[in-house]
């Protein structure tokens, strides 16, 4: 049990890695789509064959230097790419292109919101390097097997200071990186497939003293649920530590999410002494003002700004406008859907009831929309001139959710217009009159919600196709 | 006279005129590969079928006028560090005794589409470490002049086959003298052009910041012409230049009058042989006679080339040889127990004792606590050699002389004492640290016979000054000789 | 001219211990029998005793030369020019399975 009469304040640095959205590698010309068979993504240059060179992928470095200016970094004017040595069968070369000496990006800042209000958390580097292939356990070999397909996918390590506290402000500051750098389209983002991953350096200290303690490093955290887990797990094994009068070893340690412990990743064969050195196939690269000026006109509108002007452009509920805004894809749909039909009153209703709705049901993000602005736009069109009734309109919804077709086909091919041909109107109402001779009686007898049974069997016997508030009116008339 | 006599222009010109054919080159230098690569083995490869296909294909398009070039037809040997498609490629080295390239190197691309013909591989020393071809895992080479003589190295088996007449001219590769220093001791033309001339995509790296491609060859103009060839901008080589000034045979002028040659007062103090600094400045007295301005000169920093080049070269082969590791390719062990014992057995069978010398000290001088000491503080002084440079260039077009304090030493000699081994560089090794053009070409022979080389150092794009100078001396000496074989 | 520090400013003579023989083969993979390790720290000691010379330049206030001309930004487009090439980068491994390179095990 953790002694209480000591309080701990527990310190930690996030290493976010980021791979980048660029089409193909950092030093060649290979894609870096997922889901390709083992290897054949890769080349001589990122398999490291001998006698290969690599050239960097400008797009990386616009996409780099586009993050730090989001995280208020100083851009560094003269950057050069180091190598860090070390032997794994990941790395083809035994040696990763990184930046040591030389980042792209320093001391810059996010802003999180916390319980306290606003807090900053210090951006100490942001460097670019290259990612490593994939060990694939051969249960049955006995072995192991690379796959290079990921060898060279291009990456931003984004290095905090040691600023945060908990484990909340871990999560929002983690949560405002991912908002920012899919706000630049610089990445997906996203943990569970690897595009976003995160290495929690932790160390407590009694409240009060300035002096930080020992930190651990941990790896392998794959959810925001995984990485709060461990960082209470290991503040609470440091603390026994310390209890116990033991001292905290300076490791590397992975997190096993399953068990919800962490276990020391140490070898001897681990010497932990990288050698860095700049790359000398690498030149340097030099950001000329002109340069990053571009790139500063570039930057697109990030969420802040956002909020700010739907706030005077749309007439649409602050909380519509704060999930909206929550994802850039999301808030493109929006405005590009209003930009087509004008109604963004309309469309916010759509995104906000049956979008969240069929993404909850289906487990999705909002980066997994599918549909298309247009075909939003010509659904708020079918059901604005009363071509389709309201349910008619959500069943057309979910199928466009599911397949992004076009609703005006779909409405067309399925038969699902409204009826309004009053001729079959009135002999369906005649005949529901005929049939129901109670309701009738009801309502005439002044029951006025009888009208309601009367009026959804007419739509029944319509299947669905009629405008309810027609039928409404012309039964009232015919009553 | 024998058609192994001809220089590779000579041959070539003689292809093109009808008088002889590309295969009847290819013939007479396989059958010379035959009768003498036994003694000298300057092949680690020779692949006949496809010589002998390649041939029949080169006369083809020279018939067809295709093929026009100064080279067309001319079977070429190139150094076994550079990536031939489907042909072994070494590094010299038992940790790619099986490893066939799936590309080709750039400069050897340039060469084929000069209409050279691609003869075979040369032997060199381990990964191109070493001065006397020593170290390879193949066997060493011997010196056509002398075969109790070590002929120089990395690219001993080039010059040595440029020598031996096995081939008209030969790629090496140059990171601290590889190529001047056995073009120096078979008595044959060797250039290491400025860095960034010749695209390394392709190239073993040993030495990346100091590595360069280029030609060695029985003459000048064979020399200018085959670094002609290869000198490309590749973007493939991000190190590459973009250079417009490539045409290095317009150059061949037999013109020195008023050029300023310095010669540095330093090349000639301890450790040279008296028989070579005598043949090195006899041949300063030639250029003098042909209107050359000589002047001797202080250059400084002189001593710290050697010690800044070692630690430079070893720290980035200690990184570019990590990938050699028995899993994408190459050697791996046998017997083993796990993933580090793999790498360990694997490297350790797989690389020879001088790679293993170099990567260990490489290691160390990277390493945490050791790196400001000693590699940064290389390359701070490599800054101020190229600063020394800089201002010897300010007053002198051409420096001169010797390649190497001796001339070759005798086989078997060398290795046991690597640090003066690694002194025999001292002329050289600068160069490359200063990413300078130089060129190696016989000015003599010793009491012995062996031969002398003369080393002109031009500032960085010059290479047409050398090749000037180089040119005229050329004319001025007259036949060198041939060894006979 | 570079300026030369004193000789009493030259550091001592290099000894290379076992432990650090060891470390560096660590480092670089190499497993050295004893005989060689022997031989390497005489080679490494003296090697670095010859490189000590390079502690009498004083170059404080110089740069340190990573590459040698000045160039800069050298980038390619973000375009895919590579197709499958997976036989060929498969062509030389000492061991191969579906697609892969087999390495000893990497997991405990």
């Amino acid at each position: 049990m953790i002694n209480m009469e000591k309080q701990y304040e527990t310190v930690i640095g996030l290493e976010v890695h980021v791979e980048l959205a660029t089409k193909t590698k950092i030093f060649c010309g290979c894609s870096t789509a997922f889901g390709g068979a083992p290897n054949t993504h890769t080349c001589p240059v990122c398999t490291g064959m001998p006698g290969t060179l690599p050239i960097l992928n400008k797009q990386v470095l616009e996409y780099a230097v586009a993050v730090g200016l989001a995280a208020n970094c100083e851009i560094t004017r003269y950057c050069k790419f180091d190598r860090k040595n070390y032997f794994y069968p990941d790395n083809p070369q035994n040696y990763q292109i990184s930046q040591l000496y030389l980042p792209i990006c320093r001391n810059g800042y996010v802003e999180i919101e916390t319980e306290g209000g606003k807090k900053k958390v210090g951006i100490h580097e942001i460097h670019m390097e290259e990612d490593a292939g994939k060990l694939i356990h051969d249960e049955w070999g006995g072995c192991s097997l690379v796959d290079y397909n990921r060898s060279g996918v291009p990456l931003i390590e984004i290095v905090s200071e040691p600023d945060m506290r908990s484990a909340e402000e871990v999560i929002a500051y983690l949560e405002k990186l991912r908002m920012m750098i899919q706000y630049l389209g610089a990445s997906d983002c996203k943990l569970q497939e690897g595009s976003m991953r995160a290495d929690v350096n932790l160390s407590v200290r009694e409240m009060g003293t300035e002096e930080f303690g020992t930190r651990t490093e941990m790896k392998n955290l794959n959810s925001f649920r995984a990485i709060a887990r461990a960082i209470e797990g290991e503040r609470e094994r440091q603390i026994e530590l310390l209890e116990a009068g033991d001292a905290i070893i300076q490791e590397t340690r992975r997190w096993d999410d399953a068990k919800g412990e962490s276990y020391a990743m140490r070898s001897k064969e681990d010497a932990q002494d990288y050698r860095y050195f700049p790359d000398p196939d690498l030149p340097p690269v030099v950001v000329e003002e002109g340069w990053l000026e571009e790139m500063q006109a570039r930057q697109p509108e990030f969420r802040e700004g956002k909020m700010e002007r739907y706030k005077e452009e749309y007439d649409i509920p602050e909380y519509d406008i704060e999930i909206i805004t929550a994802s850039k894809c999301m808030a493109d749909l929006f405005e590009e859907t209003v930009k087509l039909c004008g109604q963004p009153k309309k469309v916010s209703n759509w995104l906000m009831v049956e979008t969240l709705r069929l993404l909850k049901e289906k487990g999705m993000d909002a980066e997994d929309i599918c549909f298309s602005p247009a075909n939003l736009a010509k659904l708020i069109r079918l059901a604005d001139e009363k071509v389709i009734n309201s349910t008619v309109a959500k069943e057309v919804f979910e199928a466009m959710f599911d397949s992004d077709m076009d609703p005006e086909k779909y409405v067309e091919e399925k038969g699902l217009k409204t009826v309004s041909d009053e001729g079959a109107l009135k002999k369906a109402i005649e005949e529901v009159i005929a049939n129901n001779p109670k309701s009738v009686e009801d309502y005439r007898g002044g029951k006025e919600k009888a009208i309601g049974f009367l009026v959804g069997q007419t739509m029944k016997a319509m299947k669905g196709k009629a405008d309810p508030g027609k039928v409404n009116e012309m039964l009232k008339g015919m009553l | 006279m024998d058609l192994l006599q001809l220089t590779a222009v000579e041959l070539s010109g003689k292809i093109k005129a009808g008088e002889l054919t590309v295969v009847e080159a290819a013939e007479a230098v396989l059958e010379q590969i035959k009768k003498k690569d036994g003694i000298y083995r300057c092949y680690i490869t020779v692949d006949e079928a496809t010589v002998m296909k390649k041939a029949g294909e080169i006369q083809k398009k020279i018939d067809a006028g295709e093929l026009t070039g100064p080279l067309a037809g001319t079977p070429v040997a190139v150094k076994d560090n550079m990536c031939t498609k489907g042909m072994l490629t070494t590094c010299a080295s038992k940790m790619l005794g099986n490893f066939v390239p799936v590309y080709t190197a750039e400069a050897v691309l340039r060469l084929e589409e000069a209409g050279a013909l691609v003869i075979g591989k040369t032997n060199m020393d381990e990964f191109a470490m070493g001065s006397t071809t020593e170290t390879s895992a193949y066997g060493e080479t011997k010196n056509p002049w002398d075969i109790r003589k070590v002929p120089g190295g990395s690219s001993g088996g080039s010059a040595a086959a440029v020598a031996a007449r096995e081939c008209f001219a030969a790629l090496g590769s140059d990171t601290g003298g590889s190529i001047r220093q056995p073009a120096s001791f078979c008595g044959v033309v060797g250039i290491k052009p400025t860095y960034g001339t010749v695209s390394r995509y392709g190239l073993i790296a040993y030495g990346s910041s100091l590595d360069q491609i280029g030609p060695i060859g029985k003459d000048v103009t064979d020399c200018a012409a085959l670094l002609e060839a290869v000198a490309s901008y590749d973007k493939k080589d991000s190190t590459s230049l973009k250079r417009q000034d490539t045409d290095f045979t317009s150059a061949l002028v037999d013109d020195v009058k008023g050029m300023k040659i310095g010669i540095p007062r330093e090349y000639f103090g301890d450790g040279i042989e008296a028989e070579v600094k005598e043949a090195v400045l006899n041949a300063a007295q030639v250029l003098e006679g042909k209107g050359a301005i000589l002047e001797e000169f202080d250059l400084s920093l002189v001593e710290y080339a050697i010690p800044a080049y070692y630690t430079i070269a070893a720290a980035e082969a200690s990184s570019n040889l990590e990938r050699f590791d028995g899993i994408k390719y190459g050697y791996r062990t046998e017997d083993y127990e796990g993933l580090h014992q793999m790498y360990k057995k694997s490297r350790s069978e797989g690389f020879g004792a001088e790679v293993k010398r170099r990567i260990m000290l490489g290691s160390f001088v990277l390493s945490s606590g050791y790196y400001d000491a000693y590699y940064l503080k290389a390359l701070k002084v490599k800054a101020l050699i190229k600063k020394a440079f800089d201002d010897a260039f300010a007053k002198y077009d051409v420096i001169l002389g010797p390649t190497a304090p001796t001339t070759a030493p005798v086989l078997g000699k060398s290795l046991a004492e690597p640090l003066k081994m690694y002194l025999g560089d001292i002329y050289t090794v600068s160069v490359n640290l200063a990413g300078l053009p130089g060129i190696s070409l016989p000015c003599g022979k010793d009491s012995g016979g062996m031969p002398i080389g003369l080393h002109l150092i031009g500032d960085c794009f010059k290479e047409k000054n050398i090749l000037r100078v180089a040119y005229a001396y050329e004319r001025a000496r007259g036949p060198f000789g041939e060894p006979e074989l | 001219m570079a300026k030369r520090l004193g000789r009493k400013e030259k550091k001592m003579a290099n000894e290379i211990s076992d432990e650090m023989i060891e470390y560096v083969g660590i480092l670089a993979k190499l497993e050295l029998s004893g005989e060689e390790k022997e031989q390497a720290k005489a080679d490494m000691g003296k090697m670095l005793d010859y490189i000590d010379k390079l502690g009498e330049l004083d170059t404080s206030d110089v740069e340190p030369m990573s590459h040698v001309f000045d160039m800069q930004n050298v980038f390619r487009d973000d375009v895919v020019t590579n197709g499958d090439m997976r036989e060929d980068m498969l062509k030389n491994a000492p061991g191969e399975k579906d697609g892969m390179f087999i390495v000893p095990r990497t997991f405990e």
